[in-house]
């Protein structure tokens, strides 16, 4: 657990990755696609702090040695939760894939929990190997790309039918955590691929699984929150949000903090550091560190407590994913029923 | 950015003038502004040439598509420009899309069965966010002159102060072909155009102060990416 200041906070990091994008597992003619999705994301690492940044080749593929040291030894993550990227079509072993990260976190038992994912233009072949997969890999959750191209295909839908096959297969199987990616995407070409009206509907039908929405929808967060009022079983995964803007916008940080702590409060978000982009270091530190600011321009947003930010590093995922928390953190584990968003006129 | 060469300084900055009207559609800036401008010169024969650039590879091609189509359209309106080269650079759909505009083929004629659609809708929808983020900046400068809150939906658009803001909303209600004169309200729904309700009231501030939260969250991302992308200053 990570103490300061006498308080201990128990940290479940909920969007963490183990990629190989080096140049001997990019795709023969793809390599330009290879090539520009890692260095994107590398421009993103340039988002946190100077001393943090890494080169370019240590960016494309990195240790094991490496990742447990910066997420557990320096980067006080008690649990680690795999999101996996699979990106076949550039990467000949994929990006980040379930089997890979699954092998890590055999190695290492109790540090990390492996989401596998799912696409529901598998049909029933996909089923079943969704099904193989969780009984492989223990998952609870899923990590989606709802506006992933194949074929003629412009990415798909969670309101359609074959969505919802798999959606019930995920709670017949216990997979209560379908993490969503509303977030930068290549395609769809001329879709918003950043909808949040699909977790909507989905949230509805299935209100006993629960979708957390990646990067809080950030470029499009007030489409996103305004629907987080309306379904209680939809959170706001904070990857990005901390890394992107903490440290390089502290005052829209500011901002979108205390609209997420308005419209959804602390236990609906969860922390997420986005490993390699951004290390958990100095992104808990900061986080523990950081308080609302005084200044009128955030005059509308109150200050976070301890408990608050318990909940936001560890507490609230710790619920989600029924992993135990430290005795002496249980009493603050239980979410308080705060009223959401904006009542009344 | 670069400029041109003296002879034609006059020339180039009308051309440069000209692309403050071009605007990334979902941060509503100037091109020129947000740093995307990467290069603007008008040769001795009367040809503009405009590089522009983005925060990322992988930007989005819908709106990558906007800018270049609506930078190309700015530069042939300039007076005294015979010909136009308007490209984007270091971009992952860089060749589609410019030869799509220059050619004039539309987003759906540039990129045939990958695209549904031409981009109107969308353009509109981030025109509706501009109105809601613009309604916050007005109505936060009239809550600190003092105006009590209960009397934002009583108000008309001419009871704003003047300014860039409410210059800025009112083009943006006008672009939408929403109400945009001094005697219309100045809370209105971005769809209907119907007036807010005082019951609706704290919703509707609410979503305005979001929408612009989510603006400038947004151009915070964009303009730090730009700038460890090519190691340049922009002011967000």
């Amino acid at each position: 657990m990570y103490e300061k200041d006498g308080q201990k906070y128990f940290v479940v990091d909920t969007h963490t990755h183990f990629w190989d994008a080096s140049p001997a597992n990019w795709v023969p003619g793809q390599e330009q696609y290879a090539k520009g999705w890692i260095e994107c994301f590398h421009a993103y690492q340039g988002l946190g702090p100077p001393e943090t940044h890494w080169s370019i080749e240590d960016f494309q593929k990195y240790s094991e040695e490496r990742m447990m040291k910066d997420v557990f030894e320096d980067g006080h993550v008690d649990i680690a939760i795999f999101q996996p990227t699979n990106l076949r079509q550039w990467y000949k072993n994929g990006f980040n894939t379930t089997e890979t990260d699954g092998a890590l976190a055999e190695k290492h038992p109790g540090k990390f929990l492996v989401n596998t994912s799912w696409d529901p233009r598998e049909g029933d072949k996909g089923l079943v190997e969704l099904e193989e997969r969780v009984q492989r890999w223990g998952s609870k959750g899923v990590k989606l790309y709802t506006a992933e191209w194949k074929g003629d295909s412009r990415g798909w839908s969670l309101k359609s039918d074959e969505a919802a096959r798999y959606l019930q297969k995920c709670q017949d199987l216990g997979v209560k955590n379908i993490h969503v990616h509303k977030g930068p995407t290549i395609w769809p070409l001329d879709k918003d691929a950043f909808d949040v009206a699909d977790v909507d509907f989905a949230a509805t039908n299935f209100p006993e699984l629960n979708f957390i929405v990646e990067h809080v929808g950030l470029p499009r967060i007030e489409d996103f929150c305004f629907m987080a009022t309306q379904e209680p079983n939809v959170y706001a995964g904070l990857a990005v949000a901390i890394g992107g803007l903490m440290h390089a916008r502290p005052h829209f940080f500011a901002k979108v903090m205390g609209e997420l702590m308005f419209w959804l409060g602390e236990d609906k978000l969860l922390f997420g550091a986005d490993y390699a982009i951004w290390e958990p270091k100095w992104q808990v530190e900061g986080f523990v560190d950081w308080q609302m600011p005084d200044n009128p321009d955030l005059s509308d947003y109150a200050p976070l407590t301890v408990t608050q930010k318990r909940k936001i590093l560890g507490l609230t995922a710790a619920r989600l994913y029924d992993i135990e928390v430290p005795d002496e953190l249980k009493a603050e584990a239980t979410p308080t029923e705060t009223p959401v968003g904006v009542p009344g006129p | 950015m670069t400029a041109g060469a003296v002879g034609t300084a006059s020339a180039t900055d009308a051309v440069l003038a000209a692309l403050t009207a071009v605007r990334d559609p979902e941060l509503d800036r100037p091109v020129t502004e947000l740093g995307f401008v990467a290069h603007c010169a008008v040769d001795e024969a009367g040809t503009a040439t405009v590089r522009l650039r983005l925060p990322t590879y992988f930007c989005a091609p819908n709106f990558a598509f906007l800018m270049v189509a609506d930078a190309a359209d700015a530069v042939r309106g300039v007076p005294g420009v015979t010909g136009v080269d308007v490209r984007l650079e270091d971009h992952f759909a860089a060749d589609t899309i410019n030869a799509g505009v220059a050619a004039r083929l539309g987003f759906v004629g540039s990129f045939g069965d990958e695209a549904a659609d031409e981009l109107d809708d969308l353009r509109a929808n981030f025109v509706r966010r501009a109105v809601l983020a613009g309604t916050d900046r007005v109505c936060r400068t009239l809550l600190a002159e003092g105006v009590d809150r209960s009397r934002l939906a009583r108000l008309r658009l001419g009871d704003a102060p003047a300014g860039r803001d409410t210059d800025r909303l009112r083009e943006r209600r006008a672009e939408l072909g929403l109400p945009a004169g001094d005697d219309d309200p100045l809370l209105i729904d971005t769809v209907t155009g119907e007036p807010v309700d005082a019951a609706d009231l704290r919703t509707h501030l609410g979503r305005a102060r979001l929408a612009r939260v989510g603006q400038e969250a947004n151009t915070g991302v964009c303009v730090g990416m730009l700038r460890t992308r090519y190691g340049i200053e922009v002011s967000s």
